[in-house]
């Protein structure tokens, strides 16, 4: 009895006195991370991130677990039972990237009601109990033809690369671009072909189309396909326009080779696989009893001509540009939501 | 008293279902609630009743590689016209019912191997399936959703379903002259035509039957996601597999246990908890996962040659 009450009396005194008396709340806590693909390398840095971050944060104690859990197959039915055997358990809160935008509710749903707060992120999902952090990727197609506009006031002829056809990424960066060029007419999209998200893909696409184009002042793109639509130009002896790149190393590398022989100009936009470190703070916010907004927008990373040297050293060979996430940062994100 | 082979190998599925469950429990005592127990097993309801529909095609010595694609086109139907319109959404699972009869019926007549059109028709359904819900979305319609969140008192509604699903397909497998004949086709087809019964319409009763549990276990799944995708239950097809011969069936023979094959279901939904529970690394939880399988087939493999050697003797 005595012990139990010293026990409380000190435990008490650590809230009171110690560095992290501020999110003590959350101390007890245990967060899980519901995966369910881990076969590319975006989400291999994703899992990377998650760990270092989440690492730390147990370390410190700002919460008491932070495990990540990846199902074996890209299924929905395998991540709902995945996130079934979360609640049973325990877990106080679960970051969920989703195999299926609707498919998980009926899990998503039991856990609400056992009181769990979750969290999707990238994959998300519909199920209202739920918060989201999207990514904008409109305002990613966007914001290409804004740094074009800037860059050449001019305007000139664009070729597009689009993604996966019929998947939902592909259709929201295609809206933004198009937009874009509603707002810059001097801008016009000569020609438009599937990339896949995928360099050699690409290049044969691009290699294709090349013939049939007048000049060609920018390349407008979805990420994964500027390195291979810029080795098409060279093949077809073209002179390399301004091409939007995506962040992957290959990518950076190609940009770098090209800044440094003839001082290339562009910029490289895409989605940080960090971005599970920002879930995992507004998860750790929500439990902390903080008002958040259940549809948040994730900021993209964006690598300009003088941070290109930076952010190259930062990234793995093969891999994708990453930056993590602090709690400031989190609550930066948590507050532009108001 | 010796226990007999065939109650010897009914026993084990069950065996090392009480075992894994046993090892869940200790792990994670929380599991061992109403809430729990139902969290644990209620995805194996709906793999419960694919397994049932393989077990049935099985029977009859073929194998449906269209399982997960159409238990997927299933739960499509039941997430869109099922809910929106009740009368077009049972027509077309009626429809698909009667398109699972004729092929068992094609597969007879023109002695095509099983695999070689149910892989065909997965082309099919998936592509029906996306047809009807290109974007994943739709609804379950409120009695399924009803249905599959329902809590009975006592027992949790996972485990009654289980024993529903295992008392009923005993009762027609096991029990009912049909049930006799379907096994018989698998053990001697030429047999079953000599005492004078169709082989043919009980071929194709045996794939309707089985397209029957494949649209239930379509319209409970959509019951506990509350909506569908096209690609909802792709790994049915290899789970409902894994399941009967897990429960003690055979592939060939028309060997099969109902009873078995539920509990080879659910003993697959666990063993993925379980592995779960572990905090297997996901690089190594396929393994596990086949590993598991691997050491039930290989406990049967084992006493199959036992048997043998016990009859030769």
């Amino acid at each position: 009895m005595t012990i139990g009450k010293m026990l409380l009396a000190s435990a008490a005194i650590a809230c009171v006195f110690g560095p992290a008396a501020a999110l003590a709340d959350t101390s007890g806590k245990k967060i899980a991370l519901s995966n369910n693909y881990a076969g590319n390398s975006w989400r291999q840095a994703m899992l990377t991130s998650w760990d270092k971050i989440t690492k730390e944060a147990v370390a410190k104690g700002v919460v008491a677990a932070a495990d990540p859990f990846t199902t074996a197959e890209n299924q929905a039915t395998e991540q709902a039972a995945q996130i079934q055997n979360m609640i049973v358990q325990g877990y106080d809160a679960i970051v969920v990237n989703a195999a299926s935008p609707t498919a998980l509710n009926g899990a998503i749903k039991e856990a609400c009601d056992a009181g769990i707060t979750v969290v999707s992120f990238d994959g998300i999902v519909t199920e209202p109990c739920a918060w989201r952090i999207a990514v904008d990727f409109k305002g990613m197609g966007e914001s290409q033809i804004e740094y074009l506009a800037k860059k050449m006031p001019q305007g000139g002829n664009l070729l597009e690369i689009r993604g996966l056809a019929g998947v939902s990424v592909d259709d929201n960066i295609h809206a933004g671009i198009v937009a874009g060029v509603e707002k810059n007419p001097q801008f016009k999209i000569v020609g438009s072909v599937n990339g896949d998200w995928a360099q050699d893909v690409a290049q044969r696409a691009v290699a294709g189309i090349l013939p049939s184009l007048p000049d060609v002042a920018a390349v407008v793109t979805q990420g994964g396909d500027g390195y291979g639509a810029a080795q098409a130009f060279a093949a077809a002896k073209r002179p390399t326009p301004t091409i939007i790149m995506g962040n992957r190393e290959d990518e950076l590398v190609w940009w770098k080779q090209q800044k440094d022989a003839s001082n290339y100009e562009t910029m490289s936009v895409s989605i940080a696989p960090g971005v599970s470190t920002l879930a995992f703070w507004v998860a750790q916010q929500i439990l902390d009893g903080k008002e958040v907004k259940k549809d948040l927008t994730v900021p993209f990373l964006r690598i300009d001509q003088d941070n290109l040297e930076a952010n190259l050293k930062t990234t793995q060979k093969g891999g994708v540009a990453n930056v993590e996430y602090s709690l400031e940062d989190a609550q930066k994100v948590i507050a532009s939501a108001d | 008293m010796r226990i007999s082979a065939e109650t010897f190998r009914q026993i084990i599925p069950a065996v090392s279902l009480v075992l894994l469950l046993g090892a869940v429990f200790y792990m994670q005592p929380r599991a061992m609630s109403y809430t729990g127990l139902n969290l644990l097993f209620n995805l194996a309801v709906p793999i419960a009743l694919a397994t049932v529909a393989q077990m049935l095609i099985m029977s009859v010595n073929d194998l449906d590689l269209s399982m997960g694609t159409f238990v997927s086109f299933s739960a499509c139907v039941a997430a869109t016209y099922l809910q929106s319109a009740p009368l077009i959404g049972v027509a077309i699972l009626l429809a698909a019912i009667a398109v699972y009869a004729t092929i068992g019926m094609l597969i007879h007549m023109r002695e095509l191997p099983s695999i070689v059109v149910t892989l065909g028709m997965s082309f099919v359904w998936g592509g029906l399936a996306v047809l009807m819900l290109p974007q994943p979305g739709g609804q379950a319609p409120g009695w399924a959703r009803w249905l599959m969140t329902a809590k009975p008192p006592l027992v949790p509604l996972a485990i009654v379903a289980s024993v529903v699903i295992a008392v009923v397909t005993h009762l027609i497998v096991s029990r009912s002259s049909f049930g006799v004949l379907v096994r018989g086709i698998g053990g001697n087809t030429r047999s079953v035509a000599r005492a004078g019964w169709s082989v043919l319409g009980l071929r194709a009763a045996t794939y309707a039957l089985a397209g029957f549990f494949a649209i239930l276990s379509g319209i409970a799944l959509v019951g506990l996601t509350t909506s569908a995708d096209a690609n909802i239950a792709l790994r049915y097809t290899l789970l409902s597999i894994a399941g009967v011969i897990l429960g003690g069936g055979e592939f060939v023979g028309g060997r099969v246990s109902p009873v078995g094959a539920v509990i080879g279901a659910l003993t697959l939904t666990l063993a993925g908890s379980f592995l779960s529970f572990m905090r297997i690394s996901p690089d190594w939880q396929i393994g596990a996962q086949g590993a598991i399988l691997i050491i039930v087939l290989g406990l049967r493999l084992a006493f199959n040659l036992f048997e043998k050697r016990r009859r030769t003797r």
